[in-house]
């Protein structure tokens, strides 16, 4: 197996072309260009399609078009981008259609800026389109994890019939790390989309649609919906726990996840013995598995580059039983471990709330 | 005249919604019986779009996907460069095509997609009740322009006209559904659009006039001395483009 040096969003765009992606959408924006661009070169040789969409509106229309073809398909962008995605979103969502959308999180609101944040998780994981519907959302937290998750995304989204989102940000998106390539192999085995449009040879016509006018059927159709979210919450809930043992635990996910694994190493020096629970899906969300630590655990920080968003899922958990505190930065500052390592100090040894 | 009456292979059966004297079924038919004379049923997607022909996927006998409003050419885009060697259409009304979707027909034309357009041009949003279309004419009443249409509302598009100047469009036209003699016109542009595209030549549209009684507040009869006397001094039929020489 070939391990090489990749930026996070080349490893991702070739962990796609090895996952089998045929036609890529996208629209450019910082800081994901390298996604389309690795894309533009190599989708091609692969037997892909590469387009570069006129907007983010189109090119989210188009995964849609080809999604529902039948064909693994794949969007990437970043907060604006994502937010002009958000009709064709719920769209793919209601006609249950499988396609892959990558957001390398820039700081927001607005224009923002362009440097890394993760300020797009409610966007993400609460619905961020028109209607009841849920993403399978993942969070890497590394270029190899950008590469791992790239394709389980095309996998969760075929088995479910489901988008799928690949929530990184622009500090993974840009850094360079050594990736082994793995060759890909699939997580469920991979079925014939015999729903999908591809012209009505030897059956009866497939219709790929998310209206229905009768609120009967509109009803039933969400609870289909719901019933299937309800699988998916029940079987793909992946997090990863380090120091089961510890006495307090960090929460944060990607970039902010190694920024705490670094606070952990200072709090060991001062004999404390602090933990870090990193949800690798965002949505299902691991409710349980920081349930389960709240006898053990003093309390909770929650690390975030946003004003405080995944901190309430964390409180949903907890349900007040321990503090839960919250430490972020936003508008593209990357939190300082040293800072956050002084504030946690402050909070156990002066044993304040 | 049974065979002339017979419903198309390409057709349901399920009866259309349309208001009577609507000419969005006389368009549905003319599509499917192109699609049947060209022996394409099987290979062809067709995109539903959002307007009274939003319900186009249960009515045609094809695989159809239905679109958000305005993106049917961004949808049609995305399953044209999936299957490339598969037939893709698009059915969408005037305020889908010219006014929230305009940036997606631009472009798809612009891009010489390989995909055929039905444009159904009624100068009015059928589904929601009758506002202004970007293709109300002027003078023209509607809800949203009580009094008719006038220049602080701007100037009605020319979409056909546009889009042919554009180097990917191999095949525009206009025809009106007005009398059965530009009935079998437009049925004649449709097949020379569909053909384009199995040839591969690029993008191809056809403009159709369409009436819309109910919210002209015509009977089925003058909303089609409407389109023959009125909608075609503004927006003249015609061949705007086709393709050069032998094909
Ligand atoms: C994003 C969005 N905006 C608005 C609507 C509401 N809407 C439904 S149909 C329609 C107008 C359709 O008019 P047209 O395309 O001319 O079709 P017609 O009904 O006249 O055939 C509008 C505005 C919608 N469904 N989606
Ligand atoms: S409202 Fe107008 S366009 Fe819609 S079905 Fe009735 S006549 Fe046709
Ligand atoms: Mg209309």
């Amino acid at each position: 197996m070939e391990t090489v040096l990749m930026k996070g969003n080349e490893a991702l765009a070739e962990a796609a072309i090895r996952a089998g992606l045929k036609v890529y959408f996208g629209y450019p924006i910082t800081p994901q260009n390298e996604v389309g661009e690795y894309l533009a070169k190599h989708l091609p040789p692969a037997g892909g399609t590469f387009l570069q969409a006129e907007s983010e509106v189109a090119a989210i229309n188009m995964v849609y078009g080809a999604a529902g073809a039948g064909v693994r398909t794949m969007t990437s962008s970043s907060g604006p981008g994502i937010s002009l995605m958000q009709e064709g979103i719920s769209y793919l969502a209601a006609a249950e259609l499988p396609a892959v959308i990558v957001n390398m999180m820039r700081g927001g609101p607005g224009l923002g800026g362009i440097q890394p944040s993760q300020s797009d998780y409610f966007q993400a994981t609460k619905g961020g389109g028109h209607g009841d519907y849920r993403l399978i959302v993942l969070a890497p937290s590394s270029v190899q994890e950008l590469y791992d998750l790239t394709m389980l995304a095309f996998d969760l989204a075929d088995h479910y019939r489901n988008p799928v989102m690949v929530l990184g940000d622009g500090l993974l998106g840009q850094m360079m790390e050594s990736v082994t390539l793995k060759p890909y192999i699939p997580a469920f085995p991979l079925e014939e989309k015999t729903w999908a449009t591809r012209g009505r040879k030897n059956r009866e016509p497939n219709i790929i649609n998310s209206l229905y006018l009768d609120p009967e059927r509109l009803f039933s159709h969400n609870q289909k919906l719901f019933k299937k979210y309800q699988e998916i919450a029940e079987k793909e809930v992946r997090v990863e726990v380090i120091n089961e043992e510890a006495e307090f635990f960090f929460v944060a996910y990607g970039s902010s996840a190694r920024i705490s694994l670094k606070v952990i190493e200072l709090l060991k020096e001062k004999g404390i013995n602090a933990g870090l629970i990193r949800p690798i899906t965002l949505w299902p969300f691991p409710y349980t598995v920081i349930a389960e630590k709240v006898n053990q655990s003093k309390g909770f920080m929650v690390v975030e580059m946003s004003m405080g968003q995944m901190v309430e899922d964390v409180e949903r958990a907890v349900k007040g039983q321990k503090p839960v505190y919250f430490y972020g930065t936003a508008g593209g500052i990357v939190p300082s471990p040293q800072k956050i390592f002084q504030r946690t100090l402050e909070i156990l040894e002066g044993g304040q709330e | 005249m049974a065979e002339i009456l017979a419903r198309p292979e390409s057709l349901t059966k399920v009866p259309f919604h349309y208001c009577p004297g609507c000419t969005h079924g006389i368009a549905h038919r003319l599509v499917a019986e192109v699609i049947d004379e060209l022996g394409l049923a099987e290979k062809t997607i067709g995109v539903a779009s959002v307007g009274c022909s939003v319900l186009a996927y249960d009515y045609f006998n094809l695989d159809m996907q239905q679109a958000a409003h305005g993106r049917a050419p961004a949808v049609a885009t995305g399953i044209k460069r999936a299957l490339p060697d598969r037939i893709v259409f698009t059915y969408q009304g005037d305020g889908d095509l010219a006014s929230i979707g305009m940036g997606e027909i631009v472009h798809a034309a612009g891009r010489g997609e390989n995909i055929t357009v039905i444009f159904i041009n009624n100068s009015i949003y059928g589904m929601t009740g009758g506002q202004m279309a970007p293709t109300t004419l002027m003078g023209q009443k509607t809800t949203t322009t009580p009094e008719g249409r006038t220049k602080d509302n701007g100037f009605p598009l020319k979409v056909s006209e546009m889009l042919a100047t554009l180097d990917g469009v191999a095949y525009i036209a206009r025809v009106a559904l007005s009398d059965p003699g530009q009935v079998i016109k437009a049925k004649k542009a449709i097949k020379t659009a569909f053909t384009v595209q199995e040839k591969g030549l690029g993008f191809s549209m056809v403009e159709i006039l369409s009436t819309c009684p109910t919210n002209w507040g015509l009977s089925p009869v003058n909303a089609l001395k409407y389109v023959k006397e009125t909608m075609t001094r503004y927006y003249p039929p015609g061949e705007f483009k086709k393709p050069e020489g032998e094909w």
